[in-house]
């Protein structure tokens, strides 16, 4: 892990608390408390491709329209995120990540520390191969808001809130060491 | 026009100011403030934004075969694509769809492609329920009315307006109030409405020809639920809207939102692949795991040509279809924050782009609508992600719509009034009349003190009410007996050309000429104090007002004369310095479009605004204490054209270089705007506007200042506003200057 690195997770850090995004670091051995510490009401989750890591049994893993309807926070893991904008990048998957990151009050989304890229022509650069293979991806930033009814409101159609988890996997890494946690 | 037409359209225009007007203005005031911040951020702004203008240059030129390319990557995909002639023909293909599908309801986040097709009548007249999901558009649905602004559609509508509307046609349990009652009861309804749609319809800001991706720009997320949910999809776009990859995406992705809201990037940017792997929502089987679905999901990309091939075979109009819809041209126009799109729009684009759309898809009687809306102050050129000139779309669709219709049965009389216009038989009087000011002027001052003496005669303004148009509550400039050629003429210049550091031409725009000629005086002693060689040959009109008034070839032949008589001057290595901002904005603008490339050239980089030729000799090493430096503290407003030529800069530093206090103001434009504020018709908006900068200028802080400003409106419309004079920089630093210290 290159100095850059930790810049770029800075970066991506501050841009998240001028969105009003608080963000948790978390490691595999830290993941399921973190997680609890997060979630709020009955929780959903779609399947999270991260090695050691994997959604607690008290996650209802295999959402239906009925577990959706109920739910108060989703859990997905997110392609990557962009330290300029506080992005992070949102597969659609067949188990359903695209409505789970959509249709809960609040919102968490999963990402490798080492998924952070600097800015948005890098993640065009990402994207474009996968869109080419026929995926979609959505770039979320912050909670879904309006102002059509007079003034900010957030959780107009999407969620209210968005807590982001930034799991540490690699041993070596300086932004281990310094321990992020921003909550 | 004829007088019922103008009071008409006053009457409409009082309206929308009275109802809409502050909602809108306090809306239009923020994205705009918003969109300054926002981009202030970006260190490689103007980058992106060659970049971006390219990437659409590069698209439209070829577009037949990226429609091509698009087509069979989405039927690759699993999609079905449609490329529809016009509006009937698209909603044709979208009530077959809905037919062939069984559907009883179709959900829409917002789309004004959809809008231009008027598709939801077509769909209802069949007997499909179609659901707005956009809260603004919901809400405009719900209340029978139009977009007023083509990104936040119902900024004309404030929440007490809202909460009334909803609270009676709902008639919910406990009475809605807050911003917050009323988004969550329209997303709870909207969620019901999604759950059990059979088809969801989106439009695209972008679609990539190389994925077959639809970019979508949101912040509510109805339109990724309105994506997702059902298992059909219609996507509605017009051709221009294809980009040849997704990586072509990323400039626009990173302008988007911080030129239309002023949001560095809105909350989703879906990127969606149809037919989408996210399952299908289906509430009859609530049961089944997402994962254990097998959907079978349905695409349909509805391409719209409805005129934009042929907009594209347009020299003049092509550059619409390079327009992103982001409505920064609405935002920060000074005429659009008074009224908003209702007032300035046609029958479905808003703003000053509108007029391109209208002329393009609708036809030239929709842009006739609220074409004169746009004064040319250019302050959207800079706003433009995409760099589009929509002062000149505005102004070539006012030529033409001055080159159709019926003779005036008012023809002698302007033949009589503007004798070198002969052959503009279809022309609006009062456009005529404007356009030919120049010879008015001339007229004027040659029988002058007479003709301000009849002009300012109580019968006299009454007919010109009547008949021209010309508000009778505007006091006219009186025409000065001895112009500033004559004037110099008989004086001469007091530095030679031996003794002097620099010769320049000082142009005699029409204006300084003819009635404000003390200006003209005073940049002579401040030039010549800064021992410049001055000479004042007598040089015709620029052409700014027949261009104003849309007449492009009276304004194509002054060019011609303008630039004929400076020839000579600009190979003898004079500058030529200019007072009036909207005369040099012709020089440094629209003299690309109407003389050769390198008279163009040649022109633009000899002429200088007379401020910037100040500071140009100061910092070459003129002595500043040969101008007056104990002047009076000043508020200052630049005009709008020289703001976009990025020359205000220069005003301001001369007089922080010479230690005066120095207010300055921030609104786009003065709302004058050369002949618009004169017109009884626009009067009323154009004080409107003006407000926002008379406000500025008369807090505790400012209204004790000398009142300075650069352009001749600018300085008229301020003694309308203020009832206080006015001065160009000039009169401030003239070493004769009688302001008080």
């Amino acid at each position: 892990m290159s100095v850059e690195t930790a810049t770029d997770r800075d970066r991506f850090e501050a841009a998240l608390e001028d969105l009003g995004v608080p963000v948790t670091a978390a490691d595999p051995a830290t993941f399921d408390r973190t997680l609890q510490s997060i979630v709020d009401g009955p929780v959903v989750g779609t399947p999270l491709p991260f090695d050691g890591v994997c959604l607690p049994d008290w996650v209802a893993h295999e959402p239906t329209p009925a577990t959706l309807e109920t739910a108060v926070t989703g859990v997905t893991a997110a392609s990557f995120a962009v330290a300029d904008y506080g992005s992070v990048v949102l597969p659609s998957t067949p188990e359903g990540a695209e409505q789970v990151s959509l249709f809960c009050d609040l919102h968490v989304p999963v990402l490798r520390a080492s998924d952070i890229v600097p800015d948005m022509p890098r993640a065009i650069e990402r994207l474009g191969p996968t869109l080419r293979d026929g995926a979609s991806a959505i770039i979320a930033t912050g909670p879904s808001a309006t102002a059509d009814m007079g003034a900010l409101v957030t959780g107009a159609h999407g969620p209210k809130d968005v807590h982001v988890v930034v799991l540490e996997t690699t041993a070596c890494s300086n932004a281990t060491e310094r321990g992020v946690d921003n909550e | 026009m004829s007088k019922t037409e103008r009071e008409t359209k006053a009457d409409h225009i009082r309206h929308l100011l009275e109802t809409e007007g502050p909602a809108v203005e306090a809306n239009t005031l923020g994205f705009n403030q918003g969109r300054y911040d926002s981009v202030a951020g970006l260190e490689d702004y103007e980058q992106l934004k060659d970049e971006a203008r390219t990437i659409k240059e590069g698209a439209i030129e070829r577009l037949p075969e990226l429609i091509e390319a698009v087509t069979e990557t989405v039927e690759e995909n699993g999609g079905t694509v449609y490329l529809a002639e016009d509006a009937a023909d698209a909603n044709r293909y979208i009530r077959d769809v809905a037919s062939e599908t069984d559907a009883e309801r179709l959900v829409k986040s917002k789309s004004m492609t959809s809008e231009e097709l008027e598709v939801n009548a077509a769909l209802e007249r069949d007997g499909v329920d179609v659901v707005e999901t956009d809260l603004g558009e919901w809400v405009l649905q719900v209340a029978e009315e139009a977009p007023s602004h083509i990104v936040a559609p119902a900024i004309h509508k404030s929440r007490e307006e809202i909460a009334r509307l909803f609270n009676t046609q709902f008639d919910p349990a406990e009475p809605l109030e807050t911003p917050e009652e009323l988004t969550m009861f329209a997303r709870e309804r909207l969620g019901e409405q999604i759950a059990d749609a059979d088809i969801g319809m989106t439009g695209a800001n972008f679609i990539t020809a190389d994925s077959g991706s639809l970019m979508l720009v949101t912040s509510e997320g109805n339109a990724r639920k309105t994506a997702v949910v059902p298992d059909t999809h219609i996507a509605v776009a017009g051709v221009e809207k294809i980009v040849p990859t997704v990586e072509d995406l990323a400039p626009f992705i990173e302008l988007i939102g911080r030129s239309g809201t002023g949001q560095d990037i809105t909350a989703y940017v879906s990127l969606l692949t149809p037919p989408v792997d996210s399952p299908i929502v289906d509430p009859d089987d609530p049961e089944s795991a997402f994962a254990d679905r097998d959907d079978d999901r349905e695409f349909h990309l509805v391409l719209i040509d409805n005129g934009r091939m042929a907009m594209r075979e347009d020299d003049q109009l092509r550059e619409t279809l390079y327009c992103i819809r982001c409505s920064a041209c609405a935002n920060t126009c000074a005429n659009f924050q008074s009224v908003g799109g209702h007032a300035f729009g046609g029958e479905t684009y808003t703003g000053g782009i509108a007029t391109g759309w209208e002329a393009g898809v609708h036809g030239y009687d929709s842009a006739a609508e609220f074409n004169d809306l746009c004064t040319g102050c250019s302050r959207c050129v800079e706003a433009c992600p995409v760099k589009i000139d929509i002062p000149w779309i505005n102004t070539v669709v006012r030529d033409r719509l001055n080159h159709r219709g019926e003779a005036s049965r008012f023809d002698f009389l302007s033949d009589e009034l503007v004798p070198d216009e002969a052959a503009t038989g279809t022309i609006d009087l009062q456009k005529r009349l404007f356009g030919n000011y120049e010879t008015l002027a001339k007229l004027g001052s040659a029988t002058a003190p007479l003709s301000n003496w009849v002009g300012g005669l109580e019968p006299v303004r009454s007919l010109a009410e009547r008949f021209v148009g010309i508000d009778s509550r505007r006091p006219l400039p009186a025409f000065q007996r001895e112009t500033l050629v004559d004037w110099f003429d008989d004086r001469g210049p007091q530095v030679s050309a031996a003794d002097a550091n620099h010769q320049v031409i000082l142009y005699p725009d029409t204006y300084t000429n003819y009635v404000d000629v003390d200006r003209g005086k005073a940049a002579v002693r401040v030039l010549e104090a800064l021992s410049v060689h001055v000479q004042i040959p007598s040089v015709p009109g620029t052409g700014r007002a027949p261009l104003s008034q849309g007449m492009i070839d009276t304004a194509d032949a002054k060019a011609s004369r303008v630039y004929a008589a400076l020839a000579e001057h600009i190979d003898a290595g004079r500058d030529v310095v200019v007072i009036e901002p909207s005369d040099l904005a012709m020089f440094r603008g629209e003299y690309e479009k109407l003389l050769p490339e390198r008279s163009f050239e040649r022109l633009r980089d000899r002429s200088y605004e007379v401020l910037e030729y100040v500071y140009g000799c100061l910092e070459n090493g003129a002595d500043p204490a040969a101008l007056r430096t104990d002047g009076p503290p000043i508020a200052y407003h630049a005009h709008c054209q020289q703001r976009t030529l990025g020359l205000d800069r220069y005003t301001r530093a001369v007089f922080d270089d010479l230690g005066y206090d120095v207010l300055e103001s921030d609104v786009e434009c003065c709302g004058m705007a050369g002949s618009f504020g004169y017109k009884s018709q626009y009067y009323e908006l154009s004080m409107d506007v003006g407000d926002r900068l008379a406000e500025q200028f008369s807090t505790p802080e400012a209204r004790e200042r000398v009142v300075v400003a650069s352009g001749t409106s600018c300085g008229d419309q301020l003694e309308d506003l203020l009832t206080r004079g006015s001065s160009h920089p000039v009169a401030v630093l003239d070493p004769n200057s009688r302001l008080p210290r």
